[in-house]
């Protein structure tokens, strides 16, 4: 248990001492890809982007059953 | 159901996507190749331990990590397209994109989490073994992450390894590795990742160029030329022989794509491949569409059969041959096709009746039809041909197909040149002095990228009118959503993209004024 407590500690350390001592152009992207991720997961996603099928149809089979239909009924 | 889905809601859906794709390219293949100089440069310092190599090493691994950051989950909107704009054809593709995706999304988190870390926080915390180890497990991993995206844009043109079930309305994977192994998708693999070293070292080029050019940095630039000069031809006469190859491929599973980009319209034995052309619009037209001539072309002779089928008196179907028909070469009309596929939906509607009628054994045996090889040799592979309303629907845009492929061919003979001029300068001890080659080294930086592009939308124009070659059109795929709310996400994306662009650009360039010091 000691051990493994002690490797989740070096881990830690590892990353944070990597934060820690971040360069200049190192925070810069890091600000950059949480304004992204935000942007991207946060109101991309749950504002634009959700999902056509699941929106409108609560089981799988409800939805073969309008893919089949949009599949035959085309002209 | 699709008459009620106007042709703005499609066009602005594509151009979402190739607005999301194109940008996407723009970040990918510089990490593709610059990860692989990276690790040679690194296994150059581990193996002579001199801490030049270990200097230049971390110099370009900054300009690698500000791309990395900067272009990391721009492909997930991708995703969130299919979702949204592409309901129909994110559910009818079923499980065959759903693997190769996971695959793809759990190797790129463990990469980015552990080895990419140790890369930019392990120097001198973990051996120079171990960090060495860890930046070519990020250069192979980064590059097997295409390869699962590839092999689902490779299953797209050319569906293989899945039937077809008519119960859930979705294809369904029976052969892994035929999806893994399509030859579409293998030499699309090696030909996107060779162009991706290609642009990556066209950039380590033109920016030790510009170190040249200030005269700083010398070292440093010319240790750079040379990995970037070898890396770069090898790319690049792989890039050529992978392009042969994929010609080759196209020339059997994506034949009107292959003679549009040929502007081949009546088929011939001893076909020439067109080096420099130049189109005009003739009297003659395909249905609404006008006809391309030549107002000019260089041709060699015999090449184009001697590429396709290894022989010159080779029979090369031209756009009238597919489009008519051409019985004597075993080539099907696209109203032959049509009506093939017709036969495959009537089948569709039979079951679906059959369901409804609680008719089980008949719905079960059209359900075993899907599955039968003769039935699928016949008819479904034609299936999308149903939804075409005239048969020059599927001739796709012959002008944009030929120019792109011109072009990257034509770039793709310049990289060589650069390149091998690049190490022969370099070689004889005049590169210092060869100003001029200097500026065309920095000033072709763009050019693989424009490539690239150009490579994209040769596959992706040149498919049309499939999204799924053959089984499903791009009308056919999209989700019956208001085009207001695409315009809005295309406007919205195309803000993001390009701020996201700019970041990237202003970072990296403070950082290459500063140097390798900072």
């Amino acid at each position: 248990m000691n051990k493994f407590s002690s490797s989740i500690n070096r881990v830690f350390r590892f990353y944070y001492d990597g934060f820690r001592n971040m360069s200049w152009w190192g925070r810069r992207v890091w600000i950059i890809i949480l304004i992204k991720l935000f942007v991207i997961f946060l109101i991309l996603k749950l504002f634009f982007f959700q999902d056509f099928l699941s929106g409108h149809h609560s089981s799988d089979d409800q939805k073969s059953e309008y893919v089949l239909d949009q599949l035959i009924n085309s002209k | 159901m699709f008459e009620n889905i106007d042709l703005s809601l499609v066009d602005w859906s594509r151009a979402q996507f190739a607005l999301t794709a194109i940008y996407h390219w723009l970040f990918v293949p510089l990490t593709l190749g610059l990860s692989f100089i990276i690790a040679i440069m690194e296994s150059l310092y581990v193996k002579t331990g001199k801490e030049e190599w270990k200097r230049i090493t971390r110099f370009w691994m900054t300009l690698f990590g500000i791309n990395f950051a900067i272009g990391v989950a721009t492909g997930i909107i991708l995703e969130f397209e299919f979702g949204t704009n592409w309901s129909n054809y994110s559910w009818f593709v079923g499980d065959i994109f759903g693997a190769p995706l996971a695959i793809e999304g759990i190797l790129a988190f463990f990469l980015e989490s552990t080895f990419v870390a140790v890369m930019f926080f392990g120097w001198n915390k973990v051996s120079n073994k171990f960090h060495l180890i860890s930046t070519w497990l990020v250069a192979i991993g980064a590059n097997l992450s295409a390869l699962w995206i590839l092999v689902a844009n490779g299953w797209m043109q050319n569906p293989v390894g899945m039937i077809f079930n008519p119960d859930t309305a979705r294809n369904e994977m029976v052969s892994f590795w035929e999806v893994l192994f399509n030859d579409v998708a293998v030499i699309k693999f090696l030909h996107t990742i060779s162009s991706g070293f290609l642009v990556a070292s066209m950039f380590v080029l033109g920016i030790s160029s510009w170190y040249l050019l200030q005269k700083r940095e010398m070292i440093l630039a010319k240790k750079s030329i040379l990995i970037a000069g070898i890396f770069g031809l090898l790319s690049s006469l792989l890039v050529a022989y992978t392009g042969d190859n994929s010609a080759r491929t196209l020339a059997v599973a994506q034949p009107m794509k292959f003679a549009s980009f040929e502007a081949l319209y009546e088929g011939k034995q001893n076909a020439g491949l067109v080096a420099i052309g130049i189109l005009k619009k003739s009297d003659r037209k395909i249905g609404e569409k006008a006809v391309n001539d030549f107002a000019f072309r260089v041709e060699i002779p015999g090449f184009l059969s001697v590429m396709t089928k290894g022989d010159k008196n080779a029979f090369v179907p031209g756009v009238y041959d597919l489009l008519n028909g051409n019985p004597s070469q075993g080539i099907l009309s696209i109203t032959e096709k049509i009506e093939r596929g017709k036969k495959a939906r009537d089948l569709l509607v039979e079951f679906k009746a059959a369901k409804k009628n609680n008719e089980i054994q008949k719905a079960e045996g059209i359900s075993g039809m899907f599955r039968d090889k003769k039935f699928i040799d016949n008819y479904f592979r034609y299936f999308g041909y149903a939804f075409l309303q005239k048969p020059e629907d599927a001739v796709p845009g012959v002008k944009i197909s030929f120019y792109s492929f011109h072009f990257m061919v034509v770039l793709g003979f310049y990289f060589i040149l650069v390149f091998a001029m690049a190490l022969y300068f370099l070689y004889n001890g005049t590169l210092v002095v060869k100003k001029w080659f200097l500026w065309i080294a920095l000033g072709s930086i763009l050019l693989p990228y424009i490539a690239g592009e150009l490579g994209w939308v040769l596959a992706e124009m040149g498919r049309q009118p499939w999204i799924i070659q053959d089984l499903m059109p791009v009308s056919a795929a999209v989700s019956n959503i208001s085009t207001g709310s695409v315009i809005t996400t295309f406007i919205l994306f195309a803000i993001l993209f390009t701020v996201l662009l700019i970041a990237e650009v202003s970072i990296m360039i403070r950082q290459i004024k500063l140097g390798p010091k900072h």
